[in-house]
C-alpha cells in the first residue's frame, strides 16, 4: 500500500467529520473518493495533503508515518477545487513557482516548465494570466503546476466542480490519460458518481465521516456492500413493500432499492417474453419522460411505484396502458447490509443460459452472465 | 431571461427601468445635482474665489508667511509619519483579520473602526489625559526623559500632533484592504504554502499584487484625512508657528477677524482644496485601476 490511513477521526468542534476512517492506496492507482457533501471525503484529502491535521490516526506514505511531516515535505501535488491559480502570474509564472521556492536553477526551471506546458498542451499560452484562460486551460495549468516538483503522490479536490458540464466529459477522458501517461498515484475527491466510475480505478464510497464501501467501479454498481452504497450509487429508489413484487418473498429486511435497469416492461402480446409472460404482473404506465436517447417510463406495479428506461427503437406506450413487468432483482437491505436477491420465479425457469439477453433492456441485465 | 449573463441581466433591468419611469430618473438627477452644487461645489468655488479677492500678489503673499511655511511644514511632517505608520499597521491588522481565524477577532475589527465612530476633540483630550501634566503616563515620560537626558513632550508638542493624526486616520488603509483581501480567499496562499514558500515570500509575491491598488487608494485616503485634520490636533497643539497645522493656522487666521488675515486664511485654504482636488483625481485613477485588474 502507498498510503495508508489508519483509525483516523477528525472532528470540527461537535462535528465528526472522520469516524475511524481506515483506507489504502496502491502505488499508481487512480482513486476516486466519492461521496455526498460533507460525508468527509475533502477532509480526508486534505489530511493526506497535511493541509488538516487528524485528531488521531496515522496517516503513511510510502511506509513513512507523515502525520509530523509539514505539506511541502510530503511530496504531493495538489489540484484545489478552484485550481487556486496565483491570478497576477502568468501561466509560466504559475508553473514555476514551486520549482523557485525549491531552489532550482534558472534553466532546469525553464527545461521543466516546459515540458509540461507541452505535456499539457499549453503551448503558446505561456504569457497568460489566469483570466484569460478557458476553464479547461485553467485546470491543465492547475494540474501542470502541482506536477512541477515531481510529486509522487497527486492530489485534486473536485477538479471538474469548476467547469461547465459540455467541457467536462472532455476532461476526465483528458485527466485519466494524462495521469496514466505521467505514471502517479492519484486521488481525487468528486460528489458525481459518474464521474468516479469513469475515471477512477478504485472507488472509496463515503458517508457521514465513514468508508462505506472500497472496490472498483463495477464491484461498487453491482455488489454494493451497504444500503448507503446501493442507494447513492445509480439511479436508486427505495421500496418498503418489495415482497409484493411478483417473484420476492418477504426477508428480514428493512426494504429494498431497485433501479431502472432491474425493470423490464413489455407489451402482453410481445412474442420473445412469451417464455416469461407466467413470471410477469401488471404495471400501468403512469407517466412517459423523454430523456433524449430513451424513454424513462413510471410505472404503478401493485400500488408500487417503479421506473424504468425504454429504448426509441420499440413500440409506442401511452400513459394509461396496462404492461406486463418483471423486475429482475433487488438489493434488500437492512440496518448494515445490502444483500441481492434475484427474482426467485425466473430463477426457478432456469432460463439463465439460454440467449434471452438480444431483447432485454439493458447488457446489464438479469440473464447476461 | 435565464439565457442571459448576470451582466447582461441587470443591463436589461436597468434599461427596462429607464424605460417606464424617465420622470424618476430626471427628478433625481436634477435634486442630486442642484444638493451638490449648492452643498460642495459652490462653497469650494468661493474659498478660491475669496482667496483672491485682493490679488494675487496678496495671495502669495498670505500664503508664505513664515505662520504658514511652519503650519505647512507641521503638516507634511505629521502626515508623511502618519501614513507610515499606518500603513504598516493597516497591512498587518487587515491580514490579521482576512487570514487567521481566533477568538474575539470581531471584536478586534470593531476596535480598529473606533475613531470612525468617535470625535476627533476626544481623541485630542485623551491624549492630554494620558500624557498631560496630570496623565497616569506621565510619570513614564519623565523618567524616559529623565535616564536618558532627553526632553521628549508629548501634549502640546509635535509628537502630540503626530499621535493624535495617528488615531483619526487609523483605519483608512486596513479598511480598504479587508474586502479586497476577503475576496480573494486563502487558497492561492495555501496552494504557495503547500509548495513550501514561507511567510514573507507568499506576501510578496501572492498576496502583496492582489491589494497593491487598494493599497495605494487607502494611503491617498490617509494622506487626505491627515492634511486636513483639525479637531484632535486643536486640543494638543497650541503654539503658532510651531506646533500648528494648516487647518489650525486657517483657523487662527480667520478669528484674528480683520478684512486681510480672513481673505489670508482663504487663500492658505486654498491650499487644501487643491490638494484635495488632486487627491480626488488620483483617487479616480487608481480606483479604476483597482477594478481593471
Amino acid at each position: 500500500m502507498y498510503v495508508e490511513l489508519k483509525n483516523i477521526n477528525k472532528s470540527y468542534g461537535d462535528f465528526k467529520a472522520s469516524k475511524d476512517v481506515n483506507l489504502g492506496i496502491e502505488k499508481g492507482s487512480l482513486v476516486a473518493l466519492l461521496g455526498p457533501s460533507g460525508s468527509g471525503k475533502t477532509t480526508i484529502l486534505r489530511m493526506i495533503a497535511g493541509l488538516e491535521r487528524p485528531d488521531s490516526g496515522d496517516i503513511i506514505i510510502d511506509g513513512v508515518r507523515v502525520n509530523n511531516v509539514s505539506p511541502s515535505e510530503r511530496g504531493i501535488g495538489f489540484v484545489f477545487q478552484n485550481y487556486a491559480l496565483f491570478r497576477y502570474m502568468t501561466v509560466y509564472e504559475n508553473i514555476a513557482f514551486g520549482l523557485e521556492i525549491k531552489k532550482m536553477p534558472k534553466k532546469e526551471i525553464k527545461a521543466r516548465v516546459e515540458e509540461l506546458i507541452e505535456l499539457t498542451g499549453l503551448k503558446g499560452f505561456e504569457k497568460r494570466y489566469p483570466n484569460q484562460l478557458s476553464g479547461g486551460q485553467r485546470q491543465r495549468v492547475a494540474f501542470a503546476r502541482a506536477l512541477a516538483p515531481n510529486p509522487s503522490l497527486l492530489l485534486l479536490d473536485e477538479p471538474f466542480a469548476a467547469i461547465d458540464a459540455k467541457v467536462r466529459q472532455e476532461l476526465r477522458s483528458w485527466l485519466r490519460e494524462m495521469i496514466y501517461k505521467v505514471g502517479i498515484t492519484s486521488i481525487f475527491v468528486t460528489h458525481d458518481q459518474d464521474e468516479a466510475v469513469e475515471v477512477a480505478d478504485q472507488i472509496i464510497v463515503t458517508n457521514k465521516g465513514r468508508v462505506e464501501q472500497i472496490g472498483t467501479p463495477k464491484e461498487i454498481y453491482k455488489t454494493p456492500d451497504t444500503p448507503f452504497v446501493s442507494e447513492f450509487i445509480g439511479r436508486s429508489t427505495l421500496i418498503e413493500d418489495y415482497h409484493k413484487l411478483k417473484g420476492f418473498e418477504k426477508g428480514d429486511y428493512k426494504g429494498a432499492i431497485v433501479r431502472p435497469e432491474f425493470v423490464e416492461a413489455f407489451k402482453s402480446d410481445n412474442k420473445v417474453f412469451s417464455e416469461v409472460m407466467d413470471c410477469s404482473e401488471e404495471g400501468v404506465v403512469t407517466d412517459i419522460l423523454f430523456r433524449g436517447d430513451s424513454l424513462e417510463l413510471k410505472l404503478n406495479v401493485n400500488g408500487i411505484e417503479l421506473t424504468t428506461f425504454r429504448s426509441l427503437e420499440r413500440r409506442k406506450v401511452e400513459i394509461g396502458e396496462k404492461m406486463r413487468v418483471i423486475i429482475y432483482r433487488l438489493y434488500a437491505v437492512d440496518d448494515e447490509k445490502a444483500y441481492l436477491l434475484e427474482n426467485q420465479e425466473l430463477k426457478d425457469k432456469d432460463i439463465k443460459n439460454r440467449r434471452l439477453e438480444a431483447y432485454l433492456y439493458s447488457s446489464d441485465g438479469y440473464f447476461v452472465v | 431571461m435565464a439565457y442571459l449573463k448576470g451582466d447582461e441581466r441587470k443591463e436589461l433591468a436597468i434599461k427596462t427601468t429607464r424605460r417606464s419611469k424617465p420622470v424618476v430618473k430626471w427628478v433625481l438627477i436634477s435634486t442630486s445635482a442642484l444638493f451638490i452644487f449648492f452643498m460642495l461645489i459652490l462653497p469650494l468655488v468661493s474659498v478660491i474665489v475669496n482667496s483672491l479677492k485682493e490679488g494675487f500678489d496678496f495671495y502669495f503673499k498670505a500664503i508664505s508667511t513664515e505662520y504658514v511655511k511652519a503650519a505647512l511644514l507641521v503638516t507634511l511632517l505629521a502626515t508623511v509619519i502618519t501614513v507610515i505608520v499606518n500603513t504598516f499597521f493597516g497591512i498587518m491588522a487587515s491580514w490579521l483579520l482576512t487570514k487567521f481565524s481566533f477568538k474575539g477577532k470581531q471584536f478586534l475589527a470593531t476596535l480598529i473602526d473606533i475613531p470612525f465612530s468617535i470625535s476627533p476633540v476626544i481623541a485630542g483630550l485623551a491624549y492630554i489625559m494620558t500624557f498631560g501634566r496630570s496623565g497616569w503616563a506621565k510619570p513614564v515620560v519623565d523618567y524616559i526623559n529623565s535616564t536618558f537626558g532627553t526632553d521628549i513632550k508629548i501634549v502640546f508638542a509635535i509628537p502630540g500632533v503626530v499621535l493624535a493624526t495617528i488615531f483619526v486616520t487609523f483605519p483608512f488603509i486596513s479598511r480598504e484592504l479587508i474586502p479586497v483581501l476577503n475576496a480573494q480567499g486563502t487558497d492561492e496562499e495555501e496552494a504557495a504554502s503547500l509548495m513550501g514558500a514561507k511567510g514573507w515570500t507568499i506576501f510578496k509575491r501572492v498576496t502583496f499584487p492582489h491589494i497593491k491598488w487598494a493599497l495605494v487608494y487607502g494611503i491617498i485616503l490617509c494622506t487626505a484625512r491627515a492634511l486636513g485634520e483639525f479637531g484632535a490636533v486643536n486640543a494638543l497643539s497650541k503654539t503658532r508657528g510651531e506646533t500648528f497645522t494648516l487647518p489650525l493656522e486657517i483657523d487662527a487666521l480667520y478669528l484674528a477677524g480683520s478684512a486681510d488675515s480672513i481673505t489670508a486664511s482663504f487663500a492658505v485654504s486654498s491650499i487644501l482644496v487643491i490638494i484635495a482636488v488632486v487627491v480626488l483625481i488620483l483617487r479616480n485613477i487608481f480606483e479604476h485601476k483597482s477594478k481593471s485588474m
